[in-house]
């Protein structure tokens, strides 16, 4: 059926009788159905991610940064505090997650290979990173919060790293695995040690994968809510700089103020939702932008 | 000359000075298992100073395996293993208590995938020096310079030895291989089909630059191409399913081999 093309016939009333009109039907249903589930989802989508703008929007005010949140019924205020409070969580968590995971990933990909205990710990790794992050606050609780009696930014971190390490693990032994084996032996034929051709070759191969883990787990934390009820819980003035007691975070405030009648407590709810979203959505980017230059070699 | 039983050991005494002859490296009775799987059988061989061997063969027939035992990078994988004896200088290479990473400085290899590390051309090449030579910076960019020049790459890269390894052509990340394991001033350099993964004009360049590099350094290489190996070697081993068939001087081996089996192979009948 095409004018400009003469080796592309137009089909005989014969051979187009041979394709079974069921197969036309089920051809086009299964396109039809296709076209309205990815219209449904991007309407769900669409529509949080809309309310999110426009109610966040209406929230945000001047002093969205620079004050801490307000007591119960007054006006004014700001969620700085929960903002210092959230940056200060997912920094600790990050920081202790980055070498834990990014060694034991390297030891899955580099020195497990066929052994049993790596394939022990990726599976455990795997049950890790699908666990209900409730859980891991319910277990940090246990282990610091109650012997130290009192809530903290520090079970906060931790919790949080708990969650990040198997997201790192996972990314960072996937792109060692992605290094192509003749590099490795490339630098091992140059008399180099298993250890300088990890640091040295695969590690820099596999670079921007792995920091793309690591900013991917960066902004699975950030949102976490569950486990910091159970470890930093709330607080609703500055915080002290020893971490000790309540630390305010954005995820646990928005829970507190959502749920609450006051709308100015709403208001700065879903401001801090529209900042957590943003932030999310930068980090992503940032990532997809950083793996980018790797996958175009 | 009877083919099956006779130990093929490069029977070379018929007119060859014997100053010519030095023996770099004996191979005796060597053989290779990949698991349970009989890779190299009761290879005997040898390999003369500062001439162009070639390993020609069909595909399967064990040659990059040989290649692979003279610098023990089959090592990296447990399931092979290699018996019998490799003398290097007298010292047998298979030897338990070898240190590797000294052995693998003094034998370099070059890949048949072009394998430049994510760095810039300068630590390219410094890598290798940068391992067991504590060199002051001066000194470093003269041997890098050097390695470059050998390499027959100075001249397309002395502007931007900070740029890149990976952003050269095929050809120039190759000879950038080469310039890597040349600076080490290794012994030995294994050649593992440098050029299969090459356009014809840089496999040009690169056979020309071997033509340079064998009067300093023992080359070992491995390839599919017999116009190659009959250009460039001055003494080549046929092998076949794991056996070493024939071995002698090039242009014997492909003029008037000995073996009918040599024959079918140079004429094409097979591989």
């Amino acid at each position: 059926m095409d004018a400009t093309n003469p080796l592309v016939t137009t089909p005989s009333p014969l051979r187009a009788s041979r394709v079974r009109p069921g197969r036309r039907v089920a051809d086009r249903a299964l396109r039809i159905s296709c076209l309205v589930a990815t219209v449904v989802g991007a309407v769900v989508l669409g529509s949080i991610l809309l309310m999110l703008i426009v109610e966040g929007i209406r929230g945000l005010s001047p002093t969205l940064f620079t004050q801490p949140t307000p007591g119960p019924g007054s006006e004014g205020g700001g969620i700085a505090n929960a903002i210092l409070g959230s940056l200060v969580l997912t920094t600790i968590g990050i920081v202790v997650a980055t070498p834990v995971g990014v060694m034991a990933g390297t030891y899955l990909a580099e020195y497990g290979r066929g052994s049993k205990l790596a394939d022990i710990i990726r599976f455990l790794n795997d049950v890790l990173l699908s666990a209900p992050s409730i859980l891991i606050g319910l277990f940090v609780y246990t282990l610091m919060v109650r012997p130290m009696g009192t809530y903290s930014g520090w079970a906060g971190g931790v919790a949080l790293a708990i969650i990040a390490v198997p997201v790192i693990v996972r990314t960072t032994e996937d792109m060692l695995r992605l290094v192509p084996g003749t590099l490795r032996e490339a630098g091992a034929a140059l008399g180099a040690p298993p250890s300088k051709v990890i640091t040295s070759v695969t590690w820099r191969a596999a670079s921007s994968g792995i920091v793309t883990g690591i900013i991917l787990a960066l902004a699975r934390i950030a949102g976490e809510t569950a486990p910091l009820l159970f470890t930093a819980l709330n607080n609703n003035s500055w915080f002290s700089p020893n971490l000790m007691g309540g630390v305010a975070n954005l995820p646990v405030m928005i829970y507190q103020f959502a749920l609450s009648p006051y709308p100015n407590w709403q208001g700065l709810a879903w401001a801090g939702a529209l900042l957590i979203t943003t932030t999310i959505l930068a980090l992503s980017i940032i990532a997809r932008l950083v793996i980018k230059p790797q996958n175009a070699r | 000359m009877n083919a099956a039983s006779a130990m093929p050991t490069g029977d070379l005494s018929r007119g060859n000075p014997a100053a010519d002859r030095a023996v770099r490296i004996a191979v005796k009775n060597l053989n290779f298992y990949y698991g349970s799987f009989h890779g190299l059988k009761n290879v005997n061989l040898n390999f003369y100073d500062r001439k162009v061997t070639a390993l020609i063969g069909p595909s399967g027939c064990g040659k990059s395996t040989l290649l692979r035992c003279f610098n023990r990078i089959y090592s990296l994988y447990p399931e092979q293993r290699a018996e019998g004896e490799i003398l290097l200088d007298g010292r047998n290479v298979l030897d338990s208590n070898v240190d590797l990473n000294e052995l693998r400085s003094r034998i370099g290899m070059v890949f048949q995938k072009p394998t430049p590390f994510p760095m810039s051309i300068y630590d390219n090449v410094a890598f290798g020096l940068r391992l067991y030579e504590k060199l002051p910076k001066a000194e470093l960019d003269v041997r890098v310079e050097e390695s470059l020049r050998k390499s027959a790459l100075w001249d397309e890269v002395k502007d931007k030895l900070r740029q890149p390894g990976t952003g050269l052509s095929g050809g120039q990340q190759q000879r950038l291989c080469i310039a890597r394991t040349v600076a080490q001033k290794p012994e030995v350099i294994l050649f593992d089909e440098p050029t299969s993964a090459l356009d014809p004009i840089s496999t040009g360049r690169i056979e020309e630059l071997m033509e340079q590099l064998r009067d300093e350094f023992t080359i070992v290489i491995v390839t599919h191409n017999m116009q190659q190996a009959a250009r460039i070697s001055q003494y080549t081993a046929f092998m076949y399913l794991g056996e070493l068939v024939e071995f002698g001087q090039t242009d014997k081996i492909f003029m008037n081999p000995n073996e009918r089996k040599t024959q079918d192979y140079i004429t094409g009948r097979f591989g």
